[in-house]
């Protein structure tokens, strides 16, 4: 490992009050600065996505666009409406705003600096369970999101709420899994020694030449990075996940009694900062934290002082651009569709990575018997293909017999229009002339116009 | 600032710090805008159209059923987290291995249980 792997545990809980809030007042200004540009990039770059210019005239491109929109949302009058719960009409965007901040505080954005005389880690604290807080603040986030459909007293409103509860506490669980293999591969639960842990995996001699290994868990995990990638996606509501806001069917989802105020901007601010915590945590636990890439790594001097700052950041907008990316080219899935996905798909085949990567580091510990260990992993994978094949005839002879009768149901609807039983108007009325029997089907039809019978 | 509580007390400096700013906010904002209700203006919005009879809407139980199963794979990645830090410490090995994989197989049980229940099917 190299000797600048950055602080450890030890390094935290020495910081002078001063220190801390000067840490704190950096975290906010830069999360509120990373919104307001955040807003202005996601909009530009999707508008060049799609042959447009996108926000172009307050400022120069258009930058100044997200503050004027916030001056607005400031300034303009706030419609509570008269049948909402107050308190918790109030609280829900507070609950949302406050606790996306938290998560921010165990984010590592560099090694040891030298503020003001004082050694400290650029990191505002580290704590044994980091991860967990992160997740932690993650789950309040949902309360905003339960009681803002709640206290609306809205029809969409309340639905748009349980929807985006279901599926942010669904896309969590796949989210907490995928960590699992980041803490088995690095033995800890504290972001700054993830970090560390990302430093160095070995070098590949090509003909003379040494080439690092890829240290990074993102390339040594890949399973768990792309399940990630997914949910974190899923996590912040985002496309192809952004049900919660499916304009056509929900109007606004959650928000929808939220007049765009600055109730609305807090959500609106929840949402952004969300987006960039699953952003630093993706780097911090699967692209190396604030470790320069391979190239940059070269220089000696990349990895300390406040150059890994500036490497974080970088990260930081590739990722955000990815969402953006994402947004711009996929459409949104369905909510069956997107549940299933999670419960079915995600959350089966992390269980299983966790077991298959847990018995491939077993068999790597000196005390360990292999064959007994390599036994049991065979037994297991022989019931798990039994259990499979099981499942796989039954679903298979299941899906056969409702494609049949599906079919048949087709037909019978072919020959007589009005079996259908379905709450929909009989499909042979005069005025439509769209499904015919087939015994008519030669007969001319006179059109009738919609309303004149 | 130092001990064990040392880096919790600084994320509820953060916690306090987030709780002033947009308290501070709010309170800026309610003291600048205007105020100017009508009785149009004060109804739900709901679609766009006026609002008839009570605000809330039934919905499918199939919600509740899903807060269940994230309890359940909530206190399953509890006990995951701790499992995976210290599994490859000395002392552990095989014994930790197999007894995660007894656990996890009793909570896919679960999720199987749940799925032949067609819970997991939105239709």
């Amino acid at each position: 490992m190299n000797p600048n792997t950055g602080p450890t545990l030890q390094d935290f809980g020495h910081d002078p009050l001063w220190l801390s809030i000067i840490k704190a007042l950096f975290i906010f200004v830069v999360l509120m600065l990373g919104v307001l540009f955040g807003v202005w990039t996601e909009r530009k770059l999707i508008s060049r996505m799609q042959h447009r210019y996108g926000p172009n005239r307050a400022g120069k491109f258009g930058l100044l666009q997200s503050v004027a929109d916030g001056l607005k949302m400031g300034l303009k009058e706030d419609i509570t409406p008269r049948t909402v719960d107050k308190v918790v009409y109030f609280l829900a965007p507070v609950i949302i705003a406050v606790p996306a901040f938290l998560a921010f505080s165990v984010m590592p954005f560099g090694p040891m600096v030298s503020i003001f005389g004082v050694k400290t880690p650029l990191q505002l604290t580290d704590l044994p369970v980091a991860v967990l807080l992160v997740l932690a603040t993650a789950s309040i986030g949902v309360y905003g999101i339960v009681l803002a459909g709640w206290g609306s007293r809205s029809p969409y409103a309340i639905l748009g709420g349980l929807r985006s509860s279901a599926q942010v506490v669904s896309y969590e669980i796949a989210m907490g899994l995928s960590f699992v293999a980041v803490f088995l591969a690095a033995g800890t639960l504290s972001t700054s020694e993830i970090v560390a842990k990302q430093a160095g995996g070995g070098t590949w001699d090509v003909f003379g030449l040494s080439i690092p290994q890829p240290s990074w868990y993102a390339i040594s995990l890949l399973p768990s990075f792309l399940i990630y990638v997914i949910t974190m996606l899923g996590e912040t509501n985002r496309v192809p996940f952004d049900l919660p806001e499916g304009e056509g069917e929900l109007v606004g989802g959650f928000h929808t009694e939220y007049s765009s105020s600055l109730k609305f901007a807090m959500f609106m601010l929840g949402e952004y900062i969300n987006v960039f915590t699953v952003s630093g945590v993706a780097i911090t636990l699967f692209l190396g934290g604030w470790r320069a890439p391979w190239p940059i790594s070269i220089w000696e001097g990349a990895n300390t002082g406040w150059w890994p700052m500036l490497w974080f950041f970088i990260k930081l907008v590739l990722v955000f651009a990815f969402f953006v990316w994402v947004r711009a080219s996929l459409p949104r899935v369905r909510y069956d569709q997107l549940m299933a996905f999670g419960w079915k798909v995600l959350i089966p085949l992390n269980l299983a990575w966790i077991l298959l990567y847990a018995t491939l580091k077993a068999l790597r510990l000196p005390e360990v018997d292999r064959a007994f260990v390599l036994t049991i992993g065979a037994f297991v994978v022989v019931g798990g293909l039994a259990i499979w094949f099981r499942f796989d005839t039954l679903l298979q002879r299941r899906r056969e017999a409702k494609a049949a009768q599906i079919e048949e149901e087709f037909e019978q609807l072919r020959e007589e229009p009005e079996a259908g039983g379905f709450p929909v108007p009989p499909l042979d009325l005069p005025h439509y002339h769209g499904v015919l029997p087939a015994a008519q089907a030669s007969t001319a039809v006179k059109e009738v116009t919609s309303g004149s019978n | 600032m130092s001990g064990y509580f040392g880096s919790y007390l600084v994320v509820a400096i953060l916690l306090g710090t987030g709780l002033a700013i947009v308290a501070g906010a709010l309170l800026v904002n309610r003291l600048l805008r205007p105020h100017r209700p009508t009785p149009e203006k004060l109804l739900t919005y709901e679609c766009g159209v006026d609002p008839v009879g009570e605000g809330w809407a039934q919905s499918q139980v199939r919600y509740y059923v899903f807060t269940y199963l994230y309890v359940v794979f909530a206190v399953d990645a509890v006990f995951l987290f701790p499992w995976a830090t210290v599994f490859a410490a000395p002392g552990f090995g095989v014994t930790t291995l197999v007894e995660m994989f007894v656990f996890l197989i009793f909570i896919a049980l679960g999720i199987l249980y749940a799925w032949r229940k067609r819970v997991l099917t939105w239709t």
